[in-house]
């Protein structure tokens, strides 16, 4: 423990240090950690290769952030950090924060400004939701349905409450096996205001009535662990609607061309943000934090739009999107955060969720293993 | 009687002793560094790990004068701590949140009870606005002496002073450890913080001397109990300082108690809220289900087996190729390609469909429940089946069939009542195999096994890498063990393990 601290003590002076302006030697390489596939290929084109061209450092990737948390401890713990910068979710972020595995930032000394001007903090605006995280893209959990599927004469679903609409819409569903995001729909498709829902979901009755709407479709449900688990399910005729990432589906519908539509209405947005490890050693720390300020400066969090549908968690960078880097759509509609998409959105509820994870995980297991 | 002497004269038997000695010890040498390597590897990680499910060292640790000043307060009457206690958790929390470890305390804590880890976040900020300056003011006011950093360091550093004001000494030194590690700072040139004015001003109401007297009676009291009320209303709420005295020890059976579905609660161990049962329905239904594939693999597996031991052996040759050619594709392809036989629109669905055994809306579910992952770990493990009862098998001389049929027994008889018998130990090695190996799995149920499918490894899987909770994952997982450990002896008094063979 005391040499965590004493490790701790010496990260934070050459974090002020560095942002003095005693521009220290920095790393020539860096290990960075992201989720694989098409989400890794958009952050290498869009951030990596840039920044490759303007240093000269050498980035290795790595693919392992849907086992960040776990591993971020055990290096910790062992006292060897190999990685500098990582990619997480926001609610890991949160967990990796309170766990002390993540280094706090300060936003104004560490990110670009907009361009007009504007602050970091008031660019990011609503997405700095902890200390430690530094934002990077909006993506949200959404429903995509198999348009060929749809009853004779009924319209397609709108909405993420269509998904409990067994009469209007028969067929399988899939959801993911985690009650972030399901208990929420629960309550709202069950009539409760926006605004309640997490105050309902505190107490036990409020549970109860999540559980018992999600009740309603459980036998009909696929519960999915892997974002490639919906579109390979929508692709084969399993189900007929089910939740994923927005940006599996957007590769399913535009560039595998397969009869999926998307319902929006009430997507659940959520955020991918980079965290840097505590532990690091001065030069590794600058270098990390140097790439940051790069890599989430206002054009470059527009270019990763050019490979895959994440909105960039900036304002400034909104009307700087453009068009897909190989099938040239135009990707401002394919956006979370395109106003047409956008009309009802969810606001996931991080700081709750970390508070509430663990009680209502170890429930939403129960009852499903019932 | 007379001893029987070696050549040199020695007794036989001490020779004989010595000379068994030395070839031990030599065998003894030869293995010592495998055996290092796996103990240093393998068995001191995984003590490790384990060990984890019972130490609790975190809470005691961040917050030790709280830990010490609940032992006075009875956690049954119900009411808020007294002011004592809040005076102890702000210094506790002033010099946590300076180390940034009481979000770490708070979201252990939130394990227990929910709530906790944002309550703690909020107050790491909180504590450090805290009106506490008054006292700080007060001293420095009474006598300047109180303000010269070098005059604290040489009465902290003065044994007499040490003696009467001990909570003072020890709360000074607190201070001085924090400022050199976290903020780099030397202590003899710094004015203390609030916080050890404050353990003055409460050692000086309680009765200590003062190195240099004040009137206390002029200074107002700072309401900790208030002040803690102000960052959160739950601060109040005696279920929080329950959980914190409940996990203040060092070592917790509470992790062991989550895993079997029970709790520590206000009278003693209880039962979980029925919502809120898994492990015990989750260990029963690992178990069953790898009983069942452990039979599976017995029912298909031996008749492989006599194939490959009995047939000529080009033929035997070519199928144990077969045999093997699945250890060489990955285990997720394995798996799934079974989604995709299985699935509701999959091969084995459609050409059911096609013959027309089943009707269109009355497609088999065989994926994502239990018969899923019952038939993909029935694949996956054979090989560990076939393998040790080929093995046994050809050990077996056919002539013993043959002889049996020659006296007249049934080709049945024959086999039951003779070849059988000798293959058990190839069933045995194989049934162990199986068993322990599918206790363990987690990627296939994780796949297929859909919600009612899955296995305990499971939950532990999810407990080391999302919930960052290693205290239970550490207790299923000794459970796991001590459970594969018990059948096993269990085995080894039904079978015996030296009727274990895996060939030969």
């Amino acid at each position: 423990m005391k040499t965590t601290m004493k490790l701790l003590a010496t990260s934070c002076l050459t974090l002020t240090a560095t942002l003095a302006g005693a521009d220290g030697h920095m790393s020539n390489e860096m290990t960075i950690v992201s989720w694989g596939g098409a989400y890794s290929s958009s952050q290498q084109n869009a951030y990596h290769l840039p920044y490759i061209e303007k240093t000269g450092i050498s980035i290795i990737n790595d693919e392992s952030s849907s086992e960040a948390v776990a591993k971020m401890r055990a290096m910790n713990e062992a006292g060897n950090i190999t990685w500098d910068l990582v990619d997480v979710e926001a609610a890991d972020a949160i967990r990796l924060c309170d766990e002390g595995l993540a280094m706090e930032i300060d936003v104004d000394e560490v990110l670009a400004a907009a361009p007009d001007g504007t602050s970091a903090t008031d660019d990011f605006g609503g997405s700095l939701v902890s200390a430690c995280a530094i934002p990077q893209i909006v993506f949200s959990t959404t429903f995509g349905y198999r348009t060929d599927m749809v009853p004779a004469g009924v319209a397609p679903p709108t909405s993420a409450c269509d998904v409990f609409d067994l009469e209007t819409y028969p067929g399988k569903r899939a959801l993911n096996r985690n009650p972030t995001a399901n208990m929420e729909w629960a309550l709202l498709c069950d009539g409760v205001a926006y605004d309640e829902i997490y105050d309902l979901l505190e107490t036990d009755e409020g549970q109860a009535r999540a559980f018992a709407k999600l009740d309603t479709i459980k036998d009909q449900t696929i519960w999915w662990t892997a974002g490639a688990e919906t579109p390979q399910l929508l692709a084969d005729g399993e189900i007929f609607m089910g939740s994923t990432y927005n940006g599996r589906l957007f590769s399913l519908i535009a560039e595998q061309g397969q009869p999926v539509g998307m319902a929006w209405d009430w997507q659940m947005f959520d955020l991918d943000v980079w965290v840097i490890p505590t532990g690091l050693s001065e030069d590794r720390i600058a270098r990390a934090l140097d790439y940051v300020n790069f890599a989430t400066d206002t054009q470059r969090l527009a270019d990763q739009a050019k490979y895959i549908s994440y909105g960039p968690a900036r304002a400034s960078s909104a009307p700087l999107v453009g068009t897909h880097a190989t099938l040239g759509i135009d990707m401002a509609e394919h956006m979370p955060t395109d106003p047409n998409n956008a009309e009802n959105t969810f606001y996931n509820n991080y700081l709750w969720w970390a508070d509430y994870r663990d009680d209502l995980d170890a429930k939403f297991q129960a009852w499903l293993a019932q | 009687m007379t001893q029987m002497l070696a050549a040199d004269g020695r007794p036989l038997k001490a020779s004989l002793n010595r000379a068994l000695r030395r070839q031990k010890l030599r065998a003894l040498a030869l293995i010592a560094p495998l055996l290092l390597f796996i103990l240093l590897s393998f068995v001191m990680p995984i003590f490790d790990m384990l060990f984890r499910s019972v130490e609790n060292q975190i809470v005691s640790e961040t917050m030790p004068r709280t830990v010490v000043a609940l032992q006075d307060w009875d956690e049954k009457s119900g009411a808020t701590p007294p002011e004592p206690v809040f005076a102890a958790a702000y210094i506790d929390l002033v010099l946590a949140s300076e180390y940034k470890t009481h979000t770490r305390l708070g979201s252990r804590l939130n394990y227990e009870m929910t709530g906790i880890s944002s309550l703690f976040r909020k107050s790491g900020r909180g504590v450090g606005r805290f009106e506490t300056d008054s006292y700080t003011e007060a001293f420095q006011d009474a006598d300047p002496a109180y303000a010269d950093p070098a005059q604290w360091a040489a009465w902290m550093s003065d044994t007499p002073i040490r003696a009467t004001l001990p909570a003072t000494a020890e709360t000074y030194d607190a201070w001085a450890q924090m400022l050199i590690a976290v903020e780099n700072d030397v202590p003899a040139e710094e004015v203390p913080w609030d916080f050890v004015y404050t353990a003055l001003y409460l050692e000086a109401t309680n009765g200590a001397t003062l190195p240099i007297a004040v009137d206390l009676g002029a200074i107002e009291p700072v309401s900790f109990q208030a002040q803690f009320e102000d960052i959160d209303d739950d601060w109040l709420d005696p279920a929080v300082w329950q959980t914190i005295k409940a996990f203040a020890p060092a070592y917790t059976d509470g992790y062991f108690l989550n895993s079997v579905d029970l709790l520590r609660g206000a009278d003693g161990i209880e039962a979980r809220p029925e919502n809120e049962q898994i492990y015990i329905t989750l260990f029963i239904r690992t178990m069953i289900m790898s009983l069942s594939i452990m039979g599976m693999c017995v029912l298909l597996g031996y008749p492989i087996a006599w194939l490959l031991a009995n047939l000529p052996d080009r033929t035997a040759n070519l199928l144990m190729i077969l045999v093997l050619l699945p250890f060489w594709t990955s285990l997720l392809v394995r798996t799934s390609a079974w989604k995709v036989l299985l699935q509701q629109q999959g091969v084995i669905n459609d050409l059911l469909v096609w013959i027309g055994l089943i009707s269109d809306d009355g497609r088999l579910q065989m994926i994502n429940n239990q018969t899923g992952t019952v038939i993909a770990m029935t694949h996956i493990l054979l090989p560990f089946m076939i393998l040790p009862l080929y093995s046994v098998m050809k050990t077996i001389p056919i002539t013993y069939l043959r002889a049996a049929k020659s006296l007249g027994a049934t080709n049945w008889t024959a086999f039951w009542r003779v070849y059988f018998p000798q293959s058990v130990p190839g069933i045995g090695a194989g049934c162990i195999l199986v068993f322990i190996l599918s206790i363990g799995y987690y990627i296939t149920p994780e796949l297929v096994g859909g919600t009612k499918g899955v296995f305990i490894s499971n939950r532990i899987a999810y407990h080391i890498s999302s919930s960052l909770n290693w205290g239970l994952a550490a207790a299923l997982g000794t459970i796991l063990l001590v459970v594969v450990l018990l059948l096993y002896w269990v085995y080894d008094r039904m079978v015996g393990i030296d009727n274990v063979k895996l060939g030969g």
